[in-house]
């Protein structure tokens, strides 16, 4: 499945651990919420293997 | 343009944490216009941090106030996979603080000496000269972007800092080296306010600790760090901590709850062409305890001087501004290796190993409990490195070399 990396906001804490584990800068903190860019995003599912709560969620495109 | 910002300050220094407050204070002191740019609504919120210092570590900085001492801290106790545990004093206190005043008290500290603060500003991007040459900030302000010019630009922007990509540092952190974290301040639970706690183990916390640092007699921080290869799909921090809170207080009520990362290797370049990092930014963390407070206060001190010297050279160069990286690796360099060596093996540690370590110091007597006794103990058990890694949790072993 070549999925797109979608945050579910009402789990995501805006914590920023997620940004610190991606090679490509496809993870910015923007005005308060978390930002994934998916044409940049490599799918090497770091982000979803460090977010404290489970936030990333991969969905169908 | 915003009304009290100038177009121009020699430093813009990007994050209000203790690491940008710090550098702040040490460049505005010697002379230099200081800009800080902080993304959040109120410096020092939302509090990502269990709170704790030890005292010789921060005072160097700031005197104590109880307005941001929330309890003093005599001892610690860890405790093994098999609930067994051992308690420590005799190590030199701590504190934890209320990071919400604290860190505001470090950025008033900052603007006593002519820094200033605009808060709710996003900064996303640099702004360059026609050379290509980098000459300030862009930042989004209430809906709208603005930039500001300056000769020198920190990174201070913490675990999820976009500066030094900017810059063309790589930061990126391994999964190894990452710490995930979540934490709940509790109420409505009885403990020795005087005593931290660290529990171990992989059943507990595999590849990290789970700390419970008081915040009075019946409040605490407790929380849990999890290295950024052991998590599985539904079986993260999360899920450990509240196995952990089912088991020892299940009363508890939760007042607060927080999720962070704590990088637990230091980057290897800081400095860039106008460009310095600091604080996690340069994940410049303690790498067995986490603790990131008193290490970004001592880098910022040092990245806040070279400021200074480099705006009297007026060269901001690499190569100049490197003194930053050469000085703060005098200070702090070969303690963090080190312990980043004790902690590859830390994480690998079983649950028996544990078990048996903290069996092996119950035997001494308390009166002479303290790290050195545990040392020799722990050598028996683990040549090398256990003792190494509880040393580091209460004592700051960093002499102050400036
Ligand atoms: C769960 C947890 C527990 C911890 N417990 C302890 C502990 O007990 N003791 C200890 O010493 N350390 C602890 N730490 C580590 C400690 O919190 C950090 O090391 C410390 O906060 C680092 O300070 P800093 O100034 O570098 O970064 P931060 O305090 O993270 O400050 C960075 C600031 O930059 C701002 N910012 C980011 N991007 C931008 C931007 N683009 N524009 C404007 N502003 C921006 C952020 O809003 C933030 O205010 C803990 C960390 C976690 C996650
Ligand atoms: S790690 Fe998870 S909770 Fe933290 S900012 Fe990223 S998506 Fe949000
Ligand atoms: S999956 Fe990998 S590349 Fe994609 S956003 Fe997450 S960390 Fe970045």
């Amino acid at each position: 499945m070549e999925g797109v990396l979608k945050v579910n906001k009402s789990l995501c804490d805006v914590c920023g651990t997620c940004v610190s584990v991606c090679y490509v800068s496809a993870i910015v903190v923007k005005e308060f919420e978390i930002n994934i860019d998916n044409e940049k995003c490599i799918k090497c599912l770091n982000c979803v293997k460090v977010c404290p709560f489970e936030a990333i969620e991969e969905e169908e495109k | 343009m915003i009304k009290q910002i100038a177009p121009y300050y020699d430093v813009v220094v990007i994050g209000g944490g203790p690491a940008g407050a710090v550098t702040a204070r040490y460049a505005a002191e010697n002379g230099a216009s200081v800009l800080i740019l902080e993304r959040d609504r109120e410096v020092g919120i939302p509090v990502r941090c269990a709170e704790g210092v030890s005292v010789t570590g921060i005072s160097p900085f700031i005197e104590p106030d109880e307005q941001w001492i929330c309890t003093m801290i005599k001892g610690a106790s860890l405790h093994s996979p098999d609930g067994n545990f051992v308690e420590m004093y005799n190590n030199g206190d701590g504190y934890v603080l209320e990071r919400r005043i604290f860190d505001r008290a470090l950025v008033d500290l900052a603007c006593s000496k002519g820094a200033t603060i605009l808060t709710k500003a996003d900064a996303i991007g640099f702004t360059k000269n026609n050379d290509g040459e980098i000459s300030g900030v862009q930042y989004r302000y209430l809906g709208k972007n603005y930039s500001v010019n300056c000769k020198i630009i920190i990174g201070a922007d913490g675990i999820e800092s976009q500066v030094g990509k900017w810059a063309g540092i790589n930061t990126t952190i391994k999964l190894e080296d990452l710490e995930t974290c979540v934490q709940y301040t509790v109420n409505n639970i009885k403990i020795n306010p005087e005593l931290c706690r660290f529990y171990f183990g992989r059943e507990v916390s595999p590849g990290g600790y789970l700390w419970l640092f008081p915040k009075s007699e019946y409040s605490a921080n407790i929380g849990i760090g999890i290295c950024g290869i052991e998590t599985k799909p539904n079986i993260g921090p999360l899920y450990y901590l509240n196995k952990f809170m089912e088991k020892n207080f299940p009363n508890a009520s939760v007042s607060y709850t927080v999720g962070g990362g704590v990088p637990t290797k230091h980057g290897t370049d800081f400095v860039a062409d106008h460009v310095m990092l600091v604080g996690d930014a340069a994940r410049q963390v303690n790498p067995i305890t986490g603790g990131g407070i008193v290490q970004a206060m001592i880098a910022g001190r040092i990245c806040g001087e070279t400021c200074t010297k480099a705006l009297q050279a007026n060269d901001f160069s690499k190569k100049f501004m490197s003194e930053y990286e050469k000085r703060w690796d005098k200070v702090l360099g070969a303690n963090q290796r080190f312990m980043y060596s004790v902690k590859s093996s830390f994480i690998k540690m079983s649950d028996k190993k544990f078990n048996s370590i903290v069996g092996a110091v119950k035997s001494i007597n308390q009166d002479e409990l303290n790290l050195h006794a545990l040392f020799k103990v722990a050598l028996k058990e683990e040549p090398m490195l256990v003792a190494k890694m509880a040393t580091s949790f209460l004592a700051s072993k960093i002499k102050f070399d400036w």
